[in-house]
């Protein structure tokens, strides 16, 4: 145990807020046992540092240094503020489930009519009244890795939902995390979505920050499990305000003959990591990955996603985009295990980088891990500067140096975008982008 | 009357070689002026200069344009006020389609000037006209700028946005390479249609063919970074008949 490395700013250790917020922190019995042993799984390591080779490029114990206490439940002001935020981004068409500093908010959710076969319950709920299954799943994520593990001791809040077999065409969910505080916090939520057989479902996660909020930490994490011939799109926007860190773990279990898409794009937040793992559980499964980081200033992002083919005849792809301005820095690491026996697993990761200063770094770490014999697996990277001809061709029909600049990125990323199936979910990425160029003009 | 293009005594470099050794030329409103000559005499360098391109440095002369210094301005100030450089090599640019492109552009140019920027119900009337004028189907301008297009319909498709932004002064590089006889007929003729008495234009090219149907008022022959003689459009099929060797020497 490394006490000095707990301690927060205000001198006071780690292990004593957890201590403070246990009382805040919803569960007994099995729960609680589980959130201690997650706790002290965590402290045996403190913040991961540049010498765990998986957090090579992400030292959180430089760049984070400590994890705030825990964000205090919203005040009617608060809830106010995330209320106008909320608002900017509300999508055509879907359903929103709002969580405001790491707690489940009705008030801005829509919960009415709720689909036959569609569950939504709150983390704390769950956690709270005893459902065994759950539970059970929800505390199904390794301690071995710190975050991870931080997140099991102190989520308080989160979405539970439940797809069940067969229901298809529902509206499109979307976890939208709002943090309000103006006095540094940290938020935990976890999240779980369970897919039945021959169900389909689409989910958007949205990172935002209300007016006034700064610097804070999101610790999140989120747990699906797809069912056999089921399908799931998936959206995640990382917009987190410029001096917010963002943590986030997911877990994503496919069974057979079942599609996982999803599309990524961090433009937001001082240094995020978003840490992936996809399983494949059941055969003739699909996975698609697509990712985008715009960064600029000293923004880091480190995308690290683990494709385990556990299972023959799957496929996975990834394709991965970075725009890197200023002394931004972005870090991809892909690794892909094919495990014996996973005969004619078809891999496939590429990943690209445009860095538009001298300072910019990206950094590609691929690594294939094979065991079978009978497989197609490969992975490309590049990197490069803005096409100079391409530039002054624009320049030359009127176009500015940043308005060039700016349409050959949207074309970069474009590419990318074009990976999500709906209609307005594309247009809610693009709309992303789009605010992050306008503030780099 | 000042002119409209004074290019004077222009000397440029590109990575310490010397490709323009003292460059004159005079354009005026409503002129067609030729440059002809051989490769390596540096008429694509003068063009690129004209339009800003980055990667050559000026060690003497000046170039005017409406009686300003066009080497002070970045190149989409050039093109705000009026200069226009049909690449010879125009680029594909996969990803920015080609409407999007041309909107952009019109607006930024308008924008510079201090004119209203377009309505889109405006624009897209606009480009239809210039288009169909140019036999440029709807489906070319959904694809991405230049991408997967023919020579001659990124030739085709340089024009268009000459019509569509009415330059003062248009620079044609090399406008003929690469094209047949038929598409080069097609491009002449659009080139034909924005002559005017207010607007220049500056054909440069190899060959005499391109200028029987862009007929020039005045022919230049340049030669080894230097313009070494200019008279009517005769000269031009003077050159045809006798070739460039005549005036190495000369200079």
């Amino acid at each position: 145990m490394n006490l000095a490395l707990a301690k927060n700013e205000t001198g006071r250790g780690l292990s004593d807020s957890f201590a403070v917020a246990r009382d805040r922190l919803p569960g007994t019995g099995k729960v609680a046992e589980a959130r201690s042993a997650a706790f002290e799984a965590y402290e045996s390591v403190g913040l991961p540092h540049r010498r765990i080779e998986d957090w090579k490029y992400t030292d959180l114990r430089a760049s984070m240094r400590d994890v705030l206490p825990l964000a205090p439940a919203p005040d009617e002001a608060a809830l106010k503020r995330a209320a106008a935020a909320v608002k900017l981004q509300s999508i055509r068409g879907v359903r929103r489930l709002a969580l405001v500093d790491g707690v489940f908010v009705p008030k801005l959710s829509d919960l009415d009519g709720l689909e036959n076969g569609v569950a939504v319950a709150t983390l704390r709920g769950v956690l709270e009244s005893g459902e065994a299954t759950l539970q059970a799943q929800l505390l199904t994520l390794d301690n071995a890795n710190p975050m991870v593990a931080l997140n099991t001791a102190m989520m308080t809040d989160g979405v539970v939902i439940q797809v069940a077999d067969g229901v298809v065409r529902t509206q499109p969910l979307q976890i939208i995390h709002v943090a309000t505080g103006t006095t540094p916090a940290a938020i935990f939520t976890r999240s779980l979505l369970r897919l039945g057989k021959d169900a389909g479902a689409t989910l958007i996660e949205s990172y935002i920050a209300a007016d006034g909020a700064t610097t804070y930490q999101v610790h999140d994490s989120l747990i699906v499990a797809i069912g056999d011939n089921a399908r799931l799109d998936h959206v995640r926007l990382v917009e987190d305000a410029r001096e917010a860190f963002n943590i986030s773990s997911a877990v994503i279990t496919l069974g057979a003959r079942a599609h996982f898409n999803t599309f990524g794009m961090t433009s937001g937040a001082v240094v995020s990591r978003y840490q992936a793992t996809i399983a494949f559980a059941g055969e003739h499964s699909r996975v698609e990955t697509n990712g985008v980081n715009l960064l600029n200033g000293r923004q880091h992002a480190d995308t690290t996603l683990f494709m385990d083919h556990a299972v023959p005849n799957c496929a996975s792809r990834e394709v991965f985009r970075a725009v890197v301005d200023d002394r931004g820095h972005s870090v991809f690491q892909g690794r892909i295990i094919v495990r014996p026996h996973a005969q004619k697993t078809d891999a496939k990761m590429m990943t690209r980088a445009l860095l538009l200063s001298d300072e910019a770094e990206a950094d590609n770490k691929p690594e294939l891990e094979i065991f079978a014999d009978d497989v197609t697996c490969g992975h490309g990277a590049t990197t490069g500067a803005l096409d100079e001809s391409l530039l002054f061709y624009l320049r030359a029909r009127g176009l500015s140096e940043k308005q060039a600049q700016a349409l050959l990125i949207q074309a970069f990323v474009g590419e990318a975008i074009e990976s999500i199936v709906n209609d307005d979910l594309r247009e809610l990425a693009i709309s992303a982008a789009q605010r992050w160029l306008e503030a780099r003009a | 009357m000042t002119a409209l293009l004074e290019v004077k005594d222009l000397k440029v470099r590109v990575e310490e070689r010397e490709i323009l050794h003292g460059l004159t030329l005079t354009v005026n409103a409503g002129e067609v002026h030729a440059i002809m000559g051989p490769n390596g005499s540096g008429k694509s360098t003068l063009s690129h200069v004209i339009a800003g391109k980055p990667g050559y440095e000026v060690t003497g002369g000046e170039i005017l344009f409406k009686g300003e210094d066009l080497l002070e301005m970045e190149p989409n100030e050039r093109a705000a006020k009026g200069v226009f450089l049909a690449f010879q090599y125009p680029v594909e640019i996969p990803g920015v389609a080609t409407m999007n492109f041309l909107r952009t552009a019109l607006n930024a140019q308008r924008k510079a000037r201090g004119e209203s920027e377009f309505s889109t119900p405006d624009f897209l009337k606009k480009v239809r006209e210039v288009a169909k004028s140019l036999n440029i189907p709807q489906d070319m301008l959904k694809r991405g700028v230049n991408v997967g297009f023919s020579g001659g319909e990124k030739k085709r498709n340089e024009i268009l946005q000459m019509a569509l932004f009415e330059p003062a002064i248009c620079i044609l590089d090399e406008m003929d390479s690469g094209l047949d006889i038929d598409a080069l007929r097609v491009a002449a003729d659009g080139v034909n249609a924005l002559r005017s008495p207010e607007r220049a234009m500056v054909v440069i090219t190899h060959y005499q063919r391109l200028l029987n149907y862009i007929v020039p008022d005045v022919v230049h022959v340049m030669s080894k970074g230097r313009v070494v003689k200019s008279g009517g459009k005769e000269l031009a099929l003077e050159l045809e008949a006798s070739g460039y060797a005549q005036f190495e020497d000369a200079a």
